[in-house]
C-alpha cells in the first residue's frame, strides 16, 4: 500500500521539522522529492541524507515571482510534480489589538498567497495528466482559532477554503486537494514554549502528548497515495484527540 | 474547409466525445457542445499545444464557438 514509485513530490518547508519529515516518508515510498525552503543547507543536508531522487530547490515564499517559478524549476529537476504538499508556514504572533498590518500581511503571504500561487503554477500539468495530489498542511487553530494568533489562524482557514474549492473544481480531473491539520507537534516551533506552557498543552490533549512530526509525515503520505483517489476536500486532523472536528 | 479548421476540430471531437457534425463554425462550447467551463481551458490548452502558440487568458475567454477558436488560431499561427 502506498507505493509512490515513479511519482514526484514538491514539499514546501522542507528545512522544518514537519516537512523534513513530509519529505523522508514521500521518499521511502518511492517518490521522488523536490525539497524547497529558504535555507539551503538544511534542504541539502536532508538531500544528502536521502541520497538519489532529492533535489533542492530553495525559494522565498514571500517573493511572488520565486514562487510563481518554483513549480517550473521542479518540473524542470524532476520532469513533473505530480504531488504538491504546501507545508511551509510562518508565525508573527500579536495580541490582535497591536497586531500590525505588516504581521498580518507577511503571514497570509507566505502561508495563504504563496499556497495559491503553487497550486495554481502545478495544476495545468496535472490537468493534462489527468492525475494530481494536493496536500496543504494547515493547522488545527485555523478550526479553532487561537488567541495572539488571529493572523495564523486565519491563514490556516483561508487555505482550508482554497483546499474545497480546488478539489470542487478538479475531482473529474483525477486530482485530488485536502488538508492536513497538525495539533501541537513537537518541532523547533514548540521548542520555544516554556515547560510551563508545554504541561498546560498536553493537558487539553486527550492523548496526552504532544505529536511527532512522522505522525503528520503519515497523514500526508496516505493522501498523495493513489489508494486516498476518492478522497477530496477533506481535512485529515492529526491533533490526539484535542479538537474532535 | 481549412488545415487549421481539421485540426481543431478534431481536437474538439476527441475532447468533448461529440459527433463531427455537431461541430459547426457558430457552434457554442458551452451551450451547443456540452462543455464545461474546465473543458473550455482544457480545449485551449489543447490548442495550444496542437498549433505551438500562447494563447492568453483575456483572448481565450472570447474564444466561444468553433468559429471563434479557428479564427483566433489561424490569425495567431
Amino acid at each position: 500500500m502506498f507505493d509512490l514509485t515513479g511519482k514526484t513530490a514538491l514539499v514546501t518547508g522542507a528545512s522544518g521539522g514537519i516537512g523534513g519529515a513530509i519529505a523522508k516518508a514521500l521518499h521511502e515510498a518511492g517518490a521522488t522529492v523536490g525539497l524547497s525552503g529558504t535555507r539551503v543547507e538544511p534542504l541539502e543536508a536532508l538531500a544528502a541524507d536521502l541520497g538519489e531522487r532529492a533535489h533542492v530547490l530553495p525559494c522565498n515564499l514571500s517573493d511572488a515571482d520565486a514562487v510563481d517559478a518554483l513549480p517550473k524549476q521542479a518540473i524542470a529537476a524532476m520532469g513533473s510534480v505530480d504531488i504538491l504538499v504546501n507545508n511551509a508556514g510562518i508565525t508573527r504572533d500579536q495580541i490582535f489589538m497591536r497586531m500590525s498590518d505588516e504581521e498580518w500581511q507577511s503571514v497570509l503571504d507566505v502561508n495563504l498567497t504563496s499556497t495559491m500561487r503553487l497550486c495554481r503554477g502545478v495544476m495545468r500539468p496535472m490537468m493534462k495528466a489527468r492525475w494530481g495530489r494536493i496536500v496543504n498542511v494547515t493547522s488545527v487553530v485555523g478550526h479553532t482559532g487561537n488567541p495572539g494568533q488571529a493572523n495564523y489562524a486565519a491563514s490556516k482557514a483561508g487555505m482550508l477554503g482554497l483546499t474545497k474549492s480546488i478539489a470542487y473544481e478538479v475531482a473529474s480531473r483525477g486530482i485530488t486537494a485536502n488538508a492536513v491539520a497538525p495539533g501541537f507537534i513537537a518541532t523547533a516551533m514548540t521548542d520555544k514554549l516554556s515547560d510551563d506552557q508545554k504541561d498546560k498543552i498536553n493537558q487539553q490533549i486527550p492523548a496526552a502528548r504532544m505529536g511527532g512530526a512522522d505522525e503528520i509525515a503519515a497523514a500526508v503520505l496516505y493522501l498523495a497515495s493513489a489508494e486516498a483517489g476518492y478522497v477530496t476536500g477533506t481535512t485529515l486532523h492529526v491533533n490526539g484527540g484535542m479538537a474532535m472536528l | 474547409m481549412s488545415d487549421v479548421a481539421d485540426r481543431v476540430k478534431k481536437i474538439v471531437v476527441e475532447h468533448l466525445g461529440v459527433e463531427e457534425d455537431k461541430v459547426v463554425e457558430a457552434a457554442s462550447f458551452i451551450d451547443d457542445l456540452g462543455a464545461d467551463s474546465l473543458d473550455t481551458v482544457e480545449l485551449v490548452m489543447a490548442f495550444e499545444e496542437e498549433f505551438g502558440i500562447e494563447i492568453p487568458d483575456d483572448a481565450a475567454e472570447t474564444i466561444q464557438t468553433f468559429g471563434d477558436a479557428v479564427k483566433f488560431i489561424s490569425e495567431a499561427s
